[in-house]
């Protein structure tokens, strides 16, 4: 074998095993992540976890159900203004748009999506806490509204783009309105990439602090109704991981450990979700 | 003048098809749509050319259309589909049983005129609801199961699919598939039936099997079909359109179309010399 071939062979070899190699580390990193969560946090979960609520330092024992109270009802809040304007304003871009608008649209939200969490948690807070001298769940839940309405749009219309020219072709010939046709066949063609679309940017917004830190400030009591301030968990575990007791930092792990597996566990149900009916075959 | 006063079936055509018996041809039968002096752009790019012609009732026509530009413009003109195209224009007149089609709703239109595309196009939904769509979506009064068995059995589908109307539709083979179109625009009794190379996407037998049903359809309703397969428009078709870059050059009854072509072009394409 001669010296170039050999060399030959080396690089092939080499190049070969860095791209595996890198491979793992993009998947180890997940695992390392998940398993450092599980070992720092898991001892910390309990059922009080769940159901206590915080307790002052010094003592022992106490959760975080006002936290993950406070993470729901504003995921709620923001689903409910988030989705039904990306999911709108997709139908509009990919049906109904021209050219030049649905370019402006498109790069509006591409820029929307890449503004700074904390920037959106600004801009909440200027529209919605300083006139009402409150800080409050509406406005944490409107920040992370503002967070989902780009993802939920460009999502959903990546997969409205996806559905067959030919099926809008068949409805409308059938005498189908041009809403008829997106409301019974283009929607219902797409309901599964939008719906993976919506749980993916839930679950996107799940984990956001900054738009949080200064709209919905966070607390360590019970946060009655929409319009006082709460805890959440992300909020609770940046304030908690950087407190100089042990006991929080366990608490801060094990709230972790639980905003990862509800992640985790809304992709799965994504995954699943995308697996399941009829499928349109691409042509 | 008005359209439907004059033959329109022979409309602009060289001396020798209209000759006096083809004319009384014509005149003997009734047009469920006619089309006059229709010119046609994308844009600035013009692709039919003041194509003029009739389509009888419960009768089949066939357009020939060996270019590829514009092959289907002229049947999508016909249930108005070409305005869903961004800058396409129409000129002309189009009418149907003796109505302008373009003063009409667009959707109560379509009902009129159905449409089976290139490629078989079923919904991604059970057999059952695909034909049922557009009863559902035009509020249709009538017993929906009965009207699905109808269609499909209009369609020569039913025997094949009566024990599994909730499967998926894309469990169907492609000639299955396509029969189910044509069953599903059938659920909604249109007037005039249109169909797009129907076969194009099919393997012969299933090519066969469609042919013959076209045939067997047309007391149901008039069909018009575009193909660029001469032996199927002399098979199944009572009237021949022979279109070239947008030009109408020939229209005749099939078998005159065929034996006795009046321009040089059509001859030249039904002997072969090109396509």
């Amino acid at each position: 074998m001669s010296a170039r071939l050999r060399w030959r062979k080396f690089v092939s070899g080499f190049m070969l095993t860095m791209t595996g190699v890198c491979a793992l580390v993009a998947v180890s990193v997940l695992f390392f992540i998940l398993g450092y969560l599980v070992y720092h946090g898991g001892t910390s979960i309990s059922w009080n976890f769940f159901t206590k609520l915080p307790v002052p330092v010094g003592e022992t024992g106490g959760g975080m159900a006002n936290a993950i109270l406070g993470s729901a009802k504003m995921l709620l809040l923001a689903s409910l203004f988030g989705v039904p304007i990306g999911f709108l304003g997709a139908i509009y871009l990919a049906e109904f748009s021209g050219g030049t608008v649905a370019f402006v649209v498109r790069y509006a939200a591409d820029l929307l999506n890449g503004v700074p969490s904390i920037v959106i948690g600004i801009f909440a807070y200027s529209l919605v806490v300083h006139p009402f001298k409150q800080y409050s769940t509406l406005a944490g839940g409107f920040a992370l509204g503002l967070m989902m309405i780009p993802i939920t749009l460009r999502s959903t219309e990546e997969f409205l783009r996806g559905v067959p020219n030919a099926l809008r072709e068949a409805a409308m010939a059938l005498g189908a309105s041009k809403w008829k046709t997106i409301a019974s066949v283009i929607v219902p063609a797409a309901y599964r990439g939008i719906l993976t679309a919506v749980l993916l940017a839930f679950a996107r917004v799940a984990g956001e602090t900054a738009p949080l830190l200064f709209t919905a400030l966070g607390n360590q009591f019970w946060s009655p109704g929409w319009v006082q301030p709460t805890a959440s968990l992300p909020v609770m575990i940046y304030t908690y991981a950087l407190a100089p007791y042990d006991d929080w930092h366990r608490q801060a792990w094990a709230a972790g450990l639980v905003l990862l597996g509800l992640i985790l566990v809304i992709n799965i149900v994504a995954r699943a979700i995308l697996s399941r009916g009829i499928a349109v075959p691409r042509s | 003048m008005h359209a439907t006063v004059r033959p329109a079936l022979f409309v602009n055509l060289p001396p020798i098809v209209t000759s006096a018996a083809a004319r009384e041809t014509a005149s003997a039968l009734s047009m469920r749509m006619t089309i006059t002096k229709v010119n046609f752009f994308y844009g600035s790019k013009q692709v039919l050319f003041d194509v003029s012609m009739g389509v009888a009732t419960n009768k089949v026509t066939s357009l020939i259309v060996p270019s590829g530009c514009g092959k289907s413009t002229l049947l999508r003109t016909l249930n108005r589909m070409h305005e869903t195209v961004r800058n396409a224009r129409l000129e002309g007149e189009i009418l149907l049983d003796g109505q302008n089609i373009f003063a009409q709703d667009v959707t109560a239109h379509r009902r009129r005129v159905g449409m089976v595309f290139q490629r078989p196009n079923p919904f991604p939904k059970s057999i059952f609801d695909n034909v049922a769509y557009g009863l559902r979506i035009n509020g249709s009064k009538s017993p929906i199961s009965e009207a699905v068995e109808k269609s499909l059995r209009h369609a020569a589908l039913w025997d094949e699919v009566k024990d599994h109307l909730h499967k998926s539709a894309y469990e169907l083979s492609g000639g299955q598939q396509q029969r189910l179109c044509i069953a599903r625009a059938l659920a909604v009794e249109p007037e005039v039936l249109l169909l797009d190379e129907p076969c194009s996407a099919l393997d012969p037998i299933s090519t066969a099997k469609i042919e013959e049903l076209l045939v067997q359809l047309k007391d149901l309703c008039t069909i018009v079909t575009v193909t660029h397969n001469m032996q199927q428009a002399a098979r199944i078709s009572d009237f021949t359109a022979f279109l070239l870059i947008g030009q109408l050059i020939e229209f005749s009854p099939t078998p005159q179309l065929f034996t006795t072509p009046g321009d040089p072009r059509t001859e030249a394409y039904i002997t072969g010399r090109f396509g």
